[in-house]
């Protein structure tokens, strides 16, 4: 990637996604928090374009950017007490947790630096979407039904889980 | 080399900053709704790394890409299940809370 159009997309797509991504953790209102995050998923969306992912960007978008969101907007409602102001943002382990934080990342900064990566020079196929697809369903069909499965028994255990109570039933046990 | 091409060391770089605003915000923030966001951008990371060196290493076997797609897959069953067990919590302890959720102490 040596394009000046390219590199140029890069640094202005990571900026944006640093930028929400912090705007994420230091939010004080929750539904704020939400979109930027939403905001942060479309950038990375726009990263995955850059690297000729398009089936993962626009798999992104549709999950991550609408399904999600929605999910997560919908249990900041549910859970949300309107008279009690959330006073305190963060709990008391800020120092610890800032100090591991900045201690791993230059850990990890510094190793990535020093570290020299293979990069073969092939290029992706243009359609990748059909490349995917036939991938999935011959060389990785057995994890692709785990998959199937994985999420139906979540779809069940959500239901189950978050199913009202009524006052008047009758305990199960 | 030239001095402004984008290598996967950049793509490193920005993962391991996404990664590590994650884990912070998953560390010290109180609500439980919050933490789970976090623990999203944490897995976004991961994603982007994936993409990366799929990109860069084998472009042509999508073997990067076809393991984010699980990660995404794993990812949503993750959040509908965490916001159920918070929901429910909630109904007990009228609180989202994470400090409030001591039930396991003794």
């Amino acid at each position: 990637m040596t394009s000046i159009f390219q590199v140029g997309a890069f640094w202005l797509i990571s900026a944006a996604i640093i930028f929400t991504a912090i705007l994420v953790v230091a939010s004080k209102q929750l539904v704020h928090m939400v979109l930027w995050l939403a905001v942060c998923f479309i950038s990375i969306a726009s990263l995955y374009f850059l690297l000729d992912a398009d089936y993962l960007a626009l798999v992104q978008i549709m999950v991550y950017a609408g399904a999600v969101s929605i999910m997560v907007i919908f249990g900041v409602m549910l859970t949300q007490k309107p008279d009690i102001k959330e006073c305190l943002l963060f709990n008391n382990q800020l120092k610890l947790a800032t100090l591991v934080v900045i201690v791993l990342l230059a850990l990890t900064g510094g190793m990535t630096y020093r570290a020299d990566w293979f990069v073969s020079g092939g290029t992706v196929p243009a359609d990748t979407i059909a490349y995917i697809g036939q991938l999935l369903l011959s060389k990785y069909v057995i994890p692709f039904e785990v998959a199937a499965v994985l999420l139906l028994v979540a779809l069940i255990g959500a239901i189950v889980l978050a199913k009202e109570v009524k006052p008047g039933a009758r305990s199960r046990d | 080399m030239p001095a402004l091409a984008i290598s996967p060391t950049n793509f490193v770089l920005l993962s391991a900053v996404l990664f590590f605003i994650g884990l912070f915000g998953a560390l010290t923030r109180k609500n439980a709704i919050a933490v789970l966001m976090c623990i999203e951008l944490m897995l976004n990371a991961v994603n982007i790394n994936l993409i990366a060196f799929s990109r860069f290493v084998t472009p042509q076997l999508f073997t990067g890409q076809i393991f984010a797609i699980f990660v995404i897959t794993v990812a949503a069953a993750e959040v509908g299940v965490g916001l159920a067990i918070i929901i429910n919590i909630y109904r007990h302890r009228l609180s989202v809370n994470l400090d409030d959720f001591d039930w396991l102490k003794w």
